[in-house]
């Protein structure tokens, strides 16, 4: 009986990793844009809602299959970076000196914009699309039955976290950001382009928002509000990591779906209280969050 | 005392107003007066949010967990302990407070964005709690149909009662806002290093804020309960919330009673809003980045500049 509620305990945690796979997706790419350019952005969640939406119905285009799967991971979310860098050049790069309080009330009016638009196109109706075939089923570990698909996102995790490193240590672009991020106007002054710089690491940002959305759209109900859920869990993601730190948006991600994840094992009724909880004590005693912040 | 905030014809045109605001429900139809009430709950629930955001410059990002809060005292109150409605009033903004100063203590290490954040992961808990805790607070059902007493429970009762509460509040808030402390923590929003340094407490100073701006919100809350008769969890979201301080900003939180006026022009845009499109909120977040793009002083902040500059 122990052994059995040990192994539980271990899959819990399994999955609570592969939803962190998830969360640290959408939160890296929402502290890159606040480190660089320093937008508290709100409507990075409804690009991750749209993701989803947009997943759903690539993959519904092509009859559900596995064909459909991968196309809609692999188209839906540069549309979703499509309509950011319409919005990034179109009104937001006008406004890159305001107060953060200003930008997040704009940010925050463009959600409330883009979640009605989604209603418009999408309707009021919650959409679910079920695993691919591929993905279908579940593999034995320790005895305990393991999704597939939560599988392939626990191996995602590591190469999306390899990749934003050598993103932002190695290639030209990422070591201009975290230039632009220390000092915006020396960047400028030595001739560099910043304002290209700054569409191109906001467009990766968002892309990253799109693609948290196509990889949970066959995992839970695609819903209007789905974008509200995210986005408070991703700032607070972003906010006990150390603001503009993606090893610290991957730090609180783990803490943030473990928690979750093993709270349902202890309190069912109240497991979405643990990591507000968690979040609580985290910046009780680090108030600038757990890691270095570029601000 | 009021130094500059009241000119002589100001002062007239609010005593117009007050005036103005208690007739009006001997000739209005029942849904305007409906409407009149629950634009007086809002602004007042988006001028205690001010005390903290226009006069403190604190941001206070989920200020509607206090509204809510007190609301859910109130009803609470009255439909679990049974006890009248007046005691729920009275107890919904200590509860609030309370709830406020607590809040402080933990958050008021922190500064501008952590703190706002730090907020709404504190509000989020307490709206959590209240989501799923069915037993007490009827989870995502709210409660419906709370008994009030017979002489507020009429449409024009309760309007009459909102607005002698709200007048009060705000006639108190604005007192605060010109007593030393209100002037004191104006000084520590343009300049906190400066306050420190001349051997102002700045953190206490901001502590006693947020209790004052949380104790209104109850207020306001229990107001709620007067207004609609009934509670609900999404008056603790914070994105209920962020729309308060979308009101703040739209009438311009720089000047006292723009709140108030931008609270009036949001609730009315809602009411009528929502009945000719299901695409309010569209409609509402394009004025929000029109107000932001070109008038980010607000509206009643715009005209206050113009009547300067023509003065000169």
């Amino acid at each position: 009986m122990e052994n059995l509620t040990l192994n539980a305990l271990f899959q819990q945690i399994l999955i609570g990793l592969s939803r962190t796979t998830i969360l640290f997706m959408v939160a890296s790419g929402l502290t890159l844009v606040l480190g660089v350019l320093r937008i508290p952005n709100v409507f990075h969640g409804s690009l991750y809602m749209i993701g989803a939406f947009l997943t759903y119905t690539i993959a519904q285009y092509f009859g559900f299959g596995t064909t459909g799967f991968w196309v809609g991971l692999a188209v839906a979310p540069l549309l979703v970076a499509l309509i950011s860098i319409a919005i990034e050049r179109g009104i937001l790069r006008t406004l890159y000196d305001r107060e953060h309080l200003m930008l997040l009330l704009f940010t925050f009016s463009i959600s409330m914009v883009l979640s009605d638009a989604v209603k418009f196109v999408w309707g009021a109706k919650f959409r679910s699309m079920s695993v691919p075939p591929f993905f279908e089923g579940a593999v034995d570990i320790l005895g305990m039955p393991f999704p597939r698909y939560n599988l392939f996102l626990l191996c995602l995790g590591p190469f999306l976290a390899f990749g934003l490193w050598f993103l932002t240590n190695k290639t030209k672009i990422g070591k201009i950001s975290r230039a632009a991020s220390v000092d915006r106007d020396m960047v400028d002054a030595i001739g560099i382009n910043v304002s290209l710089v700054f569409a191109s690491v906001f467009i990766i940002g968002c892309y990253l928002a799109g693609l948290g959305g196509a990889l949970i759209a066959p995992m839970q109900n695609i819903t209007q509000g789905m974008d509200h859920d995210i986005i408070i869990e991703a700032f607070l993601i972003v906010i006990i990591g150390g603001l503009g730190n993606i090893w610290g948006a991957l730090l609180g991600a783990l803490i943030f779906g473990l928690t979750s994840s093993i709270g349902i094992l202890i309190w069912p009724q109240f497991s979405i209280v643990l990591p507000y909880i968690a979040v609580i004590t985290v910046l009780s005693f680090r108030p600038n969050g757990l890691l270095k912040s570029v601000w | 005392m009021f130094n500059g905030l009241f000119s002589k014809k100001s002062f007239g045109l609010l005593i117009l107003a007050l005036i103005v605001l208690a007739l009006l429900p001997q000739f209005l139809p029942r849904f305007y007066i409906y409407l009149l009430a629950v634009i007086l709950v809002a602004g007042l629930l988006a001028t205690s949010l001010n005390v903290v955001l226009g006069f403190g410059g604190m941001f206070q990002f989920h200020h509607g967990v206090f509204y809510g809060f007190g609301a859910y005292t109130a009803a609470l109150v009255v439909t679990k302990a049974g006890l009248s409605y007046w005691l729920g009033f009275a107890a919904a903004p200590l509860t609030a407070a309370l709830l406020g100063l607590v809040m402080g203590i933990i958050c008021i290490r922190l500064s501008k964005l952590y703190f706002g954040m730090l907020q709404i992961s504190l509000g989020s808990l307490v709206w959590v709690v209240v989501f799923r805790w069915y037993d007490l607070t009827g989870g995502d059902d709210g409660i419906h149909g709370i008994p009030l007493p017979d002489i507020i429970y009429s449409t024009t009762g309760g309007y009459y009662f909102i607005f002698a509460v709200t007048s009060v509040c705000l006639l108190l808030m604005f007192l605060i806002a010109c007593s030393p402390f209100g002037r004191t923590f104006q000084a520590i929003r343009d300049n906190p290093e400066r306050c420190e340094a001349l051997g102002v407490n700045v953190r206490r100073h901001q502590l006693i804020g947020l209790v004052f701006a949380s104790f209104f919100a109850g207020i306001a809350g229990a107001l709620f309960v007067v207004a609609e008769g009934s509670v609900f969890p999404d008056l603790l979201f914070w994105s209920l919330s962020l729309e308060i301080l979308i009101m703040c900003l739209l009438g311009g939180w720089f000047i006292f009673l723009g709140p108030l006026f931008g609270a009036a022009a949001i609730v009315t845009l809602r009411i009528f809003g929502s009945t000719y499109t299901d695409y309010w909120s569209a409609v509402l977040g394009v004025i929000m980045m029109l107000t932001i793009l070109f008038l980010p002083d607000g509206i009643l902040g715009f005209f206050r500049k113009k009547t300067i500059k023509s003065e000169e």
